[in-house]
């Protein structure tokens, strides 16, 4: 369970102050299906970031598991973004001299896990995907489509409880868009917990959960 | 992480990064030679220098006339003070020292040598039979001059190869007479060419016997008084018991000044040494640029590597990991471009080596040192510092770096 208790968040930008979010609270149940939509600028890829610890509040609690995050060392937060949350980006963010298999594998590298489990556990994940064939190929040979299933094959290998997507098809037609959606819909039926920043309507309709946010504050929360 | 994978890492992003890792490694690799090559060759000039002096006899002690203001070195004369003469009984005083192996009295001097309507001006040396020993010196052909009481004028010389080439040609030289100043001498020898001594061109020399240097130059001071020890040891006390057995002469008065070899070779080493750091400084400003170079082309990189960083901890690396992964892969191009450097610096002395065979171009162990140490650091510090500010932004930040 995820719980967000008066969340702010403040940018300086030179003397002025931009307030990002203001006074979240926010619970959020193993499994759910959130869709978070709104105008440009209004903070929700700030919010998903704080909430992939991508970003720090500038105040309020964040409770993940129970645990409190916001008190946690850098290393420790590393390790929980490691081990429990994974995050797909609109631009992607593959590692362009790796292969797609060596993305894919990066997060369990940095585990420190033995090559021959490495090697099985990617191998599984891209056979489910579909991308077996193109396992050696590197980011600049593979269309958007197949960029983005790698980068959520790479964000769900440490198996999360927990996985974000900020605008995951914003960068694709509208084919590959639903490819995607329907592999990270899959996967929440798998139990993860799937959060969704989209500005596509047809794509935010599909969530069981929807938040709409405008000026940083969570307006309208809408179930069924 | 395990260590194989850290190092897999660091070396397949400087083998997929090929044309910034050839540039880092070039630059480097440029600096560090330029250091081995330039150091090599003023070593090697110190080195060849010191060897002529050393082969011209390390026993020697130089007794000379005036006294010298400072210890060491060459011999500054006190201003105002007129020495007196240093003369040919001092030098027998000298032989009769039981530490003394060999001693040579010498006059130089300048005088117009004729033969026929051939004319041309030369340095003449008197001295005795002992110099020839003294100073390393052979015979082409005849004799040296004679050995018997020094205060003997005998009119017998001996010339260098170069005189007799030109006053004499083809001719035959030995039994000729010479004719120096107002006097004629009888040529009794030519100087072998090969040796050299310190300032003197041997081949253009003419030696005559002390005394009739005196009655030439119409004075009875000598200008030096070459003196070899029986042995290193004794060198010290040797110079001592020299300096007062001129005093007893003197009156009382210690008016000379009493140097080795050694002394003079130091000071020649010491300029030498001068131009080794020059030439070590000059190396320096080409590992300079190197250096920044190398710096350029980590910063150029930055913003991409900002962004690699970013997502490595988005995916779970720590602050540590990140650094290690970047200092691994700092580590490696340090070491290739050092082990490059020293490669190419190697091939550059062997070729000078090659092409002037006297020279025995090494670089110095300092400058070796210096040299790697440098531009590894260069590449260490620019590989790493970049990295550890984006290790320590947000991951966001740096994803959007
Ligand atoms: N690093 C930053 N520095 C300063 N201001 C920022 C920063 N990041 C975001 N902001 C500001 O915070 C507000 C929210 O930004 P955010 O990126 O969360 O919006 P968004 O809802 O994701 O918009 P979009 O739909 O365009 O992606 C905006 O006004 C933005 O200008
Ligand atoms: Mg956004």
């Amino acid at each position: 369970m995820i719980t967000l208790e008066g969340i702010n968040r403040i940018f300086q930008v030179g003397d002025q102050q931009v307030h990002a979010l203001d006074d979240i609270n926010l619970t959020i149940q193993p499994g759910e299906y959130l869709s978070l939509m709104g105008p440009s600028g209004s903070g929700k890829s700030t919010l998903l970031n704080i909430l992939g610890l991508l970003d720090k509040p500038t105040s309020g609690r964040y409770l993940l598991e129970g645990r409190e995050i916001t008190s946690l060392s850098d290393d420790e937060q590393a390790t929980v973004r490691g081990e429990k949350i994974g995050f797909v980006f609109q631009f992607f963010h593959l590692v362009p001299r790796m292969s797609a298999f060596e993305n894919v594998e990066l997060p369990l590298v940095l585990a420190g896990m033995a090559p021959s489990v490495r090697r099985e556990r990617v191998n599984v994940i891209l056979e489910q995907l579909g991308l077996m064939d193109r396992a050696h190929h590197r980011p600049d040979q593979l269309s958007g489509g197949q960029r983005q299933r790698i980068a959520i094959a790479r964000a769900t290998i440490m198996k999360p409880s927990l996985l974000l997507a900020d605008e995951p098809t914003g960068n694709l037609d509208s084919r590959s868009g639903t490819d995607v959606v329907e592999v990270l819909e899959k996967l929440n039926a798998g139990g993860i917990t799937l959060v969704v920043v989209t500005h596509d309507g047809q794509v935010g309709k599909r969530a069981g959960r929807r938040l709409r946010m405008v000026d940083g504050a969570i307006v309208k929360d809408e179930r069924g | 992480m395990r260590p194989g994978d850290t190092a897999r890492f660091a070396a397949q992003s400087l083998i997929r990064a090929r044309g910034r890792t050839l540039l880092m490694l070039l630059a480097m690799s440029i600096g560090v030679s330029a250091v081995v090559i330039l150091t090599g060759l003023g070593e090697g000039a110190r080195r060849f220098v010191t060897g002529e002096f050393a082969s011209l006899g390390t026993n020697l002690v130089i007794v000379m006339p005036g006294r010298s203001e400072t210890t060491g070195g060459a011999a500054a004369l006190m201003a105002g003070e007129t020495p007196r003469d240093l003369t040919v009984d001092d030098y027998l005083a000298l032989t009769r020292n039981p530490l003394v192996s060999l001693a040579a009295p010498v006059m130089v001097g300048a005088a117009g040598a004729a033969r026929g309507r051939l004319e041309r001006e030369i340095s003449v040396v008197g001295t005795t039979s002992e110099f020839l020993k003294i100073r390393h010196l052979s015979m082409d052909r005849g004799k040296f001059l004679p050995s018997g009481d020094p205060s003997r004028a005998v009119n017998v010389c001996v010339i260098g190869e170069k005189i007799k080439q030109e006053l004499f040609g083809k001719e035959q030289a030995l039994g000729e007479w010479l004719r120096l100043g107002d006097r004629r001498f009888r040529v009794i020898g030519v100087l072998a060419t090969g040796g050299r001594s310190i300032g003197v061109d041997i081949q253009e020399l003419v030696v005559i016997p002390v005394a009739s240097a005196q009655a030439l130059f119409n004075s009875p001071g000598l200008f030096r008084i070459l003196v070899e020890a029986r042995s290193r040891e004794v060198m010290p006390r040797l110079q001592d018991q020299i300096r007062s057995t001129i005093a007893e002469r003197h009156q009382g008065e210690e008016d000379v000044t009493v140097v080795t070899q050694d002394a003079v070779l130091a000071t020649f080493d010491n300029i030498l040494q001068a131009l080794t750091f020059t030439v070590g400084g000059i190396g320096a400003i080409s590992l300079a640029v190197a250096g920044i170079l190398i710096m350029n082309i980590m910063l150029v990189a930055v913003s991409q590597r900002t962004r690699e960083i970013g997502l490595l901890k988005a995916v779970g690396a720590t602050r540590a990991q990140v650094t290690t992964l970047f200092l691994s892969e700092a580590v490696l191009l340090a070491l290739l471009g050092g082990l490059l450097g020293l490669f190419f610096g190697y091939l550059g002395t062997t070729a000078i080596h090659g092409v002037y065979p006297d020279m025995d171009s090494q670089a110095p162990l300092w400058a070796v040192l210096a040299a790697v140490g440098v531009s590894s650091l260069t590449g260490l510090v620019f590989g790493i510092m970049p990295a550890r500010q984006a290790a320590a932004l947000e991951p966001v930040e740096a994803l959007n770096g």
